[in-house]
Formats: structure tokens, sequence, C-alpha cells
């Protein structure tokens, strides 16, 4: 099995070797147009980026935006989507009113969101709100019809309450749920917060460097910016799997979820 | 994310409407509230869709009711949305069902797919404006690099995961190569592929726009940066109710389609 798995590794790394090579000769031997940098140049590039102070701190911008936009989506939707889960009333009556607005694109408002908000940062961080808020809701409201009923009855006949029981089963049984949705929620923060950035790259963030790579006509660096972008949402990914997978062991222990 | 639906039991049709009375009371409070304020960022409901019918939708009968406008920027969008999007979905299955049926491929190209899936699809989009200047090939190519990722891997994923005992039945039967990824692979995997394709309908949506925001001379999401710019408020919210909307009828048409071309999977299961 180690074996297995050690060789998938160097396949994977030969491919990503094989990748760079291909791209390296297409680009001396003239088969891509000449405007594109070769692949050493961009990744040249891409090693001296993590150098230089106001790279780090464009990226810093546009992770503080996706952090907290996520941290404000997450404090608002997992309350309503607990509000929506536990009275029915307010569920049937607010979920039309979500499915209608969950489809808008979050990137068509982000004109909007440009009068709204004098400052870009703002801008963005309202839009990662907007973006997180949907997946991190239905997947609440999801989880929440997955609770097991004899165990809400058990507490409500020990006398517990409509909130008591909200908290300590209904939120605890739909948190791999709600985990889910923010792991949905991370792949798409950094699209939208470099969305706003590319039009509005006021208060820096990675979209703004690569504005500012473009007008100095350095191919190489604007190519470089998504190569780090890339390791980052990677890294995102990765970090949110492995921390779900290790609070919620007791979880897929329980459903035997083996993927 | 098919789950979440089932919360509502169907009954009768009426007795499902009735749960839409927020929405008129939403747009009613919004209208009041807009009309009392006097909020110039949130026009009142009505003159959004004043002035989307007047933009778009007033043109002569012969023509659908669509203006000039309308034909310039609107099929335009749409002809890119559906070219990007069908390309990607064609290109991201063959490719992805083809890794999926060789161990050494698929280990080969895995963590490279993984990493061109992080690229956050908008990074690009400068990229492509620099490659392919403004015009329809960079929006193209915008569409389908943000919406090839998910289709493929997911075709990827399910063509590796077919049972073993239908590609031996297969086998037994003599069934040959086309058979066997007509009738044997395609409809193994389809579920899988369908969660990708799920994916990629906003996904394109969004490119489509951020693509047209950034660069383009023509289509919604330039003539709401542009209305933008001539602080038309009213025009910038009927192009987000239009894309709105946009988004509600593709999702819609998605899940009906997936629904008829899944049916014999959700059957073969219960």
């Amino acid at each position: 099995m180690i074996e297995h798995r050690l060789g998938r590794a160097a396949l994977g790394a030969l491919g990503i070797a094989a990748f760079i090579a291909v791209a390296e000769l297409a680009g001396r031997m003239g088969l891509v147009p000449d405007v594109v940098p070769h692949m050493s140049a961009v990744l040249a590039a891409a090693a001296e980026l993590p150098l230089e102070a106001q790279f780090r701190a464009d990226v810093l911008a546009t992770l503080a935006a996706c952090a907290s936009g996520l941290a404000i989506a997450v404090a608002v939707a997992v309350p309503a989507g607990l509000l929506l889960g536990t009275v029915p009333f307010v569920e049937r009556s607010v979920r039309p009113l979500v499915e209608f607005l969950r489809p808008i694109p979050s990137v068509s408002l982000i004109p909007v969101a440009m009068f709204l908000f004098a400052q870009s940062q703002d801008a963005k961080t309202a839009l990662v709100v907007y973006t997180c808020t949907w997946p991190v809701l239905i997947n609440t409201l999801y989880g929440l019809t997955d609770v097991d009923p004899l165990a809400k009855e058990t507490l409500r006949s020990f006398g517990f309450g409509p909130v008591a029981v909200a908290l300590r089963v209904s939120l605890p049984s739909a948190a791999p749920f709600i985990a889910t949705g923010i792991r949905i929620a991370v792949s798409v923060t950094l699209i939208v917060a470099v969305s706003v950035e590319l039009l509005a790259p006021g208060d820096g963030g990675i979209g703004a460097f690569q504005s500012l790579a473009g007008s100095a006509n350095r191919l190489d660096r604007m190519l470089a910016a998504p190569l780090w972008a890339g390791l980052i949402g990677l890294a995102a990914n990765l970090l949110f799997t492995v921390a779900e997978r290790r609070v919620f062991r007791w979880h897929r222990a329980r459903t035997g979820d083996a993927s | 994310m098919s789950g979440p639906g089932k919360v509502l039991r169907r009954r009768r049709p009426g007795g499902r409407l009735v749960w839409y009375w927020l929405l008129p009371v939403a747009v009613a409070c919004w209208e009041l509230a807009a009309r009392s304020a006097q909020a110039a960022y949130f026009p009142p409901p009505s003159r959004i869709v004043a002035r989307l019918h007047e933009l778009w939708f007033s043109g002569p009968v012969m023509r659908a009711f669509l203006t000039d406008e309308a034909v310039a920027d609107l099929l335009p969008s749409l002809g890119r949305l559906f070219a990007g999007w069908a390309a990607a979905c064609a290109a991201g299955v063959a490719i992805g069902v083809a890794l999926g049926r060789s161990r050494w491929l698929s280990a080969l190209v895995e963590p490279l797919l993984h990493f061109g899936r992080s690229v956050p699809p908008t990074t690009l989009v400068p990229v492509f404006l620099v490659l392919f200047k403004i015009g329809t090939p960079m929006q193209l190519a915008s569409i389908v690099y943000g919406v090839v990722w998910p289709v493929l891997i997911n075709s990827m994923d399910g063509a590796r995961t077919v049972d073993r005992q239908y590609i031996e039945t297969a086998a037994v039967y003599r069934l040959g190569p086309w058979q066997r990824l007509t009738r044997i692979i395609l409809p193994g995997a389809s579920p899988k592929i369908f969660a990708g394709l799920r994916l990629s309908v906003s996904l394109a949506l969004i490119m489509m726009i951020i693509s047209e925001l950034v660069g383009s001379s023509e289509g919604i999401g330039h003539r709401m940066l542009e209305a933008q710019s001539q602080f038309d408020i009213p025009a910038m919210w009927a192009g987000i109710v239009l894309l709105g909307l946009l988004g509600i009828v593709l999702n819609a048409a998605f899940l009906g389609f997936e629904r008829a071309m899944l049916s014999w999977h959700r059957g073969a299961r219960s």
C-alpha cells in the first residue's frame, strides 16, 4: 500500500516535471506566441515574488478579505440556518427567497458593491460574504434534516427547551455538513476576491498586483501570480479537508463514509 | 446538492405556492423603503423592471420583443456562455474519461490537474486579455478554463470507479471498445460526470460576467459597467436582475436535463 502510494507520488512528480519541460521546450522552439514568456522565466519570477514586500502585502490583502468574509458569512449563515431549520414555518417561507437570491452570480454585484463601499477592501469582503453565505446556509439546513429525532426527543423529555435542543443536538449533528459547506465556500472566495481586485485595484491584492504587472507589460509576473494563487488555493483546500477529517472522525465512523 | 430540495415534500401545487408569500412581501418592502428613503443606490423594483423592459425587451413583436441593444448585448453573451461551456464540457468529459481508464496516466497528471483546478480562473483573465486582446476569444478562453476542471476531475473519478463486474461482463460478451465505452463506462461514470457538470453551470456564468466586466466591448457585463460609469443605477440593477434570472433558468434547465438523463440510475438504485 505504501509502495503504491509512493509510486503514485513519484508518477505525479514526474508529470509535473514533464509538463514544465514540455512548456519550456514549446517556448524555445517557438511553438507558442512570442508574447508568452518561457516557462523558466515564469518560474524564476514566481520564485522572486515572495521576497517582494509589495507582493506579500497584496497576497495578505486578498487573504484578509477572504478570511474575514468567510468568518462573517459563517457567523450569519449558521445561526440563520439553525433558526430556519428548527422553525418549519420560517424555513418554508424563507426558502423560496433563498432559492431566488442564491443563483444571482456574485460577480454581477461587483458594480453595486463598488458604489456602496468606498474602500475596495470592504467591497471585496462584502462580496465574499455574499458568496459564502449560500453554501454554508444550504449545507446547514441539509445537515439539520439529518439530525437523529430520537436524540431530540430524549432531550425534550428531560425538559430541555428548543434552544437547548438546537444547540446541544442539532448543531453538533449538523456540524460535519456545515464544514463541507465551508470547504465549498473557501474554493470560491479567491475567485470572487480577485475579480473585485481586477476591477477596483485600489486597496491592493493579487488582482491589483496583476493589473500593475500588466500595465508594466510583465507577462512573466502576471503569470507568476496565478501560480502562487494556485498554491494558496491548493493549501487552503488541503487544510480544510484534513481539518474536516480530523475533527469529524466520529461522523465518518458513524456514517461509514469511505471517500 | 440535490438533497436540500427534498426538505419540501410535494403536496398540492396550490399548497406549495402559498409558501411563496414572502417573495412579493419582500419586493413590496423594498419598493416602499426605497421610495421613502430615496436611496440612490437601491432604486425601487418598479423602476428596475421598467428600465429592464425599456433597455432590452421593448422591441418589435417580430423579434420576440428584443430591442437592438438586446440583440447586440444578450445574444453575444449567451452565445459565448454556451459555446465556452459546451467546449469545456466536451473536452473535460473526453479527456477525463480517457485519463480515468488508465491508472498510469491518471497518476501522472493528477497533481497537475489539482493544481490547475486550484488556480482561481479570474487570475488568468488579465493574462488572456494580454494574449487575445479584448474580444470573444479572450472570453471563451476564460470560460473554458473556469469550467473545464471540475468536469475533467469528476469525469476521471467516475471513469476510474466503474464497477469491475460491468467491465468483466462486457469482456465476456465481447463488446468492442466503442460499445464498451458508450454502454458501460460512460453510463457508469455519468452520476459523477453530472456532479461536475452541475458545478460548471454556475462557474460558466461567473466567468462570462467577469470576462465581460474586465475586457469586452459588448455583452451584459460590459453594459453594466457602462451603466455604472454613467451613474445609471436602475440599468445596473436591471443587469443584475437579468443575470439572476439567467442563473435561475440555467440551473433549473440543467437539473431537468440531469433528471431526465439519470432517471435510469435512480431507478436502478432505489
